[in-house]
C-alpha cells in the first residue's frame, strides 16, 4: 500500500514562506479552481490557504530557539475528517493515501474542519466548500511534467530542501528512510490520527573536544623539553642550544 | 467555537418538537391505561401540528449552516459512520411519523380499517406513536453524539452531551405542552407541568455535572504535542499571516470573557429556576400567561445554553492560532 506524505525537517526550515506562495500560487490556478481572497491589499485580508508558516520561540532569553513550522493537511493514516463527512465529500484515496475533499460533493457543512484537530482545513469563502492540501495531486501524477517535477509545489519550492516528499509505507524511500535515521514524529500522537506527515526535529551540531585533543600526551617536542639542557657556555648550533 | 445561531436554532427547535411529540404520546398512553382522562382527536391533531412544525423550522434552520443548501440530500449518504448523517435521515423520519399520526387522529383511523380489529381506542396512532417515540430518542442520541463524538473537543466528548440534549429536549417540549394543555385540555396542566418540574430539575444536575466536569478538563493537546518540541516554554511568535483567516474566525466565539461568563449565569438563570417559579405560580394560578411565559423564558434561557455549549468547547486547533506576529 502506498501512503505519499511530506517529510518537513525543522532543522532546515528558515521559515521564508515559500512554500506558502507557490502552494497558493499552483492551487489557485488550477482546475479545481481559484482559492478565494478577500481584501487582499485592504485592512483586514482573508484568504484559503493549504499550508501556512507558522513561528514559534521555544525557551527563554538567552537560551531561546526559533523554530519556523510549516502546517498543511498531514493526510492522516486514521482520518477523523473523513468518517464525519455527511456526503462522502472528504474521502481517502486507498491507492496513494491523499486525503482529498470532492468539491462537488461539499455541502460546506464545516463539520470536517470540527473534527480535524490541526486546523488545516479552511472553507473557500466565496465557492463555500471545504478545501484543503492534495498533495498536488494534479502535479504528482501529471506526465506531462519532466519526472523530476512530478513533486508537490512547496517541495519544489522550498530553497533549503526542508521538505521531503514520497510514500512513507516502503521502508526504502527517501522519507522513510529520513524519519528513521533523524528521528522523525508525528504532531499530536495522543489523538491516535496517525499523521502520514512526519516532522524531524531540530538537531544541535556539537563538537565534542577532549583534553588529550588540546594537549598530546605524547607531544614530540614535550619530550624532548625533558632533556637535559647544555650550558649556556656550551657553544651549540642546532635547536637544544641554549642562546 | 464559534457559535452559529442556525445551529443553536435547529438543536432547540427540534428539542422542543421532539418533546412535545413524546408529552401528546405519554398522554395517549396513559388515557389508554386510565391514568389520565382521554382527549379528544383534535388535541392531537392540533399537537402533532405543532410539533410538526417546531421540526420542520428546525431543518429550516440547518439550512442556513449549509455553503450549498441545494446539495443538502446528499448528506444522506454516509449514514455507516456520520452521526450528522444519521441526524440528516432520522429528523425528515420523525416528521413523517408525527405527521403520519396526527393524519391518523385526523381522520380518526383505527387498526380495523385495515382489517386488525383491537378493542383499544386509538390502537393505529398507539403503533404509530411507538415509531415516533423511537426515532425522537435516536434523533436525541444522533444530534449530542454529532458533538459527543468528537473525542478532541473534550468539553463534548461526554455521554453528558447526549442525555442533556434529550433531558433539554424533554424539559422544553413537556412545558410547551403545558402550555398547550392550558388552551387544550385544562385536566392535563398538572400533569405535564409536573412532568416538567421533575425532568427540568433532572436535567439541572446533570447539566451543572457537565459545568463541573467542563472546569476540571485537563486538555490533551497542549503546545509541545502540537509541534511535537518538548520543552516547557513555547510561545508562538507568528500563525503566519496578518488578517484573519478561516481558523482564526470559525474556532472562537470572540466574546469578551464578561460576558462569556455572564452567559452561563444567565442561561442557569433563565432555564432552570425562573421557569420552574413561573411554572409553579401558573399551575396555581391556572394562568396562561405565567405558563407561557415559563415557556418563552426558558427557551429563551436554552439559545442561551446553546450558546454556551458552543462557545465553551476549546478545538485543540487552536494551539496554531494564538498569535498574530
Amino acid at each position: 500500500m502506498t501512503q505519499l506524505a511530506l517529510v518537513i525537517d525543522l532543522n532546515v526550515c528558515v521559515g521564508c514562506h515559500a512554500c506558502v506562495t507557490s502552494c497558493k500560487e499552483w492551487n489557485t490556478s488550477g482546475e479545481a479552481g481559484y482559492l478565494s481572497d478577500d481584501r487582499p491589499y485592504g485592512e483586514d485580508p482573508t484568504g484559503t490557504f493549504f499550508n501556512r508558516v507558522q513561528t514559534f520561540e521555544v525557551g527563554e532569553f538567552p537560551n531561546t530557539d526559533t523554530v519556523h513550522f510549516p502546517k498543511s493537511c498531514l493526510h492522516c493514516e486514521d482520518p477523523p475528517c473523513v468518517p464525519v463527512c455527511p456526503t462522502g465529500a472528504s474521502y481517502k484515496r486507498p491507492e496513494d493515501g491523499i486525503v482529498l475533499v470532492d468539491y462537488d460533493k461539499c455541502i460546506g457543512c464545516k463539520y470536517c474542519a470540527w473534527a480535524c484537530p490541526y486546523g488545516v482545513r479552511e472553507i473557500d469563502e466565496h465557492q463555500k466548500v471545504m478545501k484543503k492540501c492534495t498533495l498536488c495531486v494534479d502535479r504528482i501524477y501529471d506526465a506531462a511534467l519532466p519526472e523530476a517535477e512530478r513533486k508537490p509545489a512547496c517541495v519544489m519550492a522550498c530553497p533549503t530542501s526542508a521538505r521531503l516528499f514520497g510514500d512513507v509505507h516502503d521502508p526504502d524511500s527517501e522519507v522513510s528512510i529520513a524519519i528513521s535515521e533523524s528521528g522523525g514524529y508525528a504532531l499530536m500522537p495522543e489523538w491516535g490520527t496517525k499523521p502520514a506527515n512526519h516532522y524531524l526535529p531540530r538537531r544541535k551540531t556539537r563538537i565534542k573536544i577532549h583534553d588529550d585533543e588540546l594537549m598530546r600526551a605524547d607531544n614530540p617536542l614535550k619530550k624532548e623539553g625533558v632533556q637535559p639542557k647544555p650550558d649556556v657556555k656550551e657553544p651549540s648550533l642546532d635547536d637544544v642550544t641554549s642562546w | 467555537m464559534h457559535p452559529a445561531f442556525s445551529v443553536i436554532f435547529l438543536t432547540t427547535l427540534i428539542g422542543v418538537g421532539q418533546g412535545l411529540f413524546l408529552a401528546l404520546y405519554t398522554a395517549q398512553v396513559y388515557s389508554t391505561v386510565e391514568l389520565l382522562p382521554a382527549q379528544p382527536n383534535s388535541f392531537y391533531v392540533l399537537g402533532s401540528a405543532i410539533s410538526f412544525a417546531l421540526l420542520f423550522a428546525g431543518l429550516v434552520a440547518s439550512f442556513f449552516h449549509l455553503g450549498h443548501p441545494e446539495r443538502a440530500w446528499r448528506s444522506a449518504a454516509r449514514w455507516r459512520t456520520s452521526w450528522l448523517s444519521r441526524e440528516v435521515i432520522v429528523l425528515p423520519a420523525l416528521m413523517g411519523a408525527v405527521a403520519v399520526y396526527g393524519i391518523v387522529y385526523h381522520l380518526d383511523l383505527r387498526l380495523k380499517d385495515f382489517g386488525f380489529a383491537t378493542s383499544v381506542d386509538g390502537d393505529l396512532a398507539l403503533v404509530v406513536g411507538a415509531g415516533g417515540v423511537a426515532l425522537s430518542f435516536l434523533l436525541f442520541l444522533c444530534t449530542g453524539m454529532i458533538y459527543a463524538c468528537i473525542k478532541f473537543l473534550q468539553e463534548w466528548a461526554t455521554w453528558l452531551t447526549v442525555v442533556n440534549y434529550t433531558l433539554f429536549g424533554l424539559a422544553s417540549g413537556f412545558l410547551l405542552a403545558t402550555v398547550y394543555a392550558a388552551y387544550q385540555a385544562p385536566a392535563l396542566i398538572y400533569f405535564y407541568g409536573v412532568s416538567t418540574a421533575v425532568i427540568t430539575l433532572v436535567v439541572c444536575v446533570t447539566r451543572v455535572a457537565s459545568l463541573i466536569r467542563n472546569t476540571r478538563l485537563r486538555y490533551k493537546s497542549t503546545i509541545q504535542t502540537a509541534i511535537g518540541v518538548r520543552h516547557a516554554r513555547i510561545v508562538q511568535k507568528s500563525q503566519g499571516f496578518m488578517g484573519g483567516s478561516f481558523n482564526t474566525r470559525d474556532f472562537f466565539h470572540g466574546a469578551a470573557p464578561w460576558l462569556f461568563r455572564s452567559i452561563k449565569w444567565v442561561f442557569l438563570v433563565l432555564v432552570f429556576p425562573l421557569p420552574l417559579a413561573l411554572l409553579s405560580f401558573g399551575m396555581i394560578d391556572r394562568s396562561v400567561t405565567l405558563l407561557t411565559a415559563a415557556f418563552v423564558v426558558q427557551y429563551l434561557g436554552l439559545l442561551a445554553e446553546r450558546w454556551f455549549f458552543f462557545a465553551q468547547a476549546n478545538h485543540p486547533q487552536n494551539l496554531y492560532y494564538q498569535t498574530i506576529s
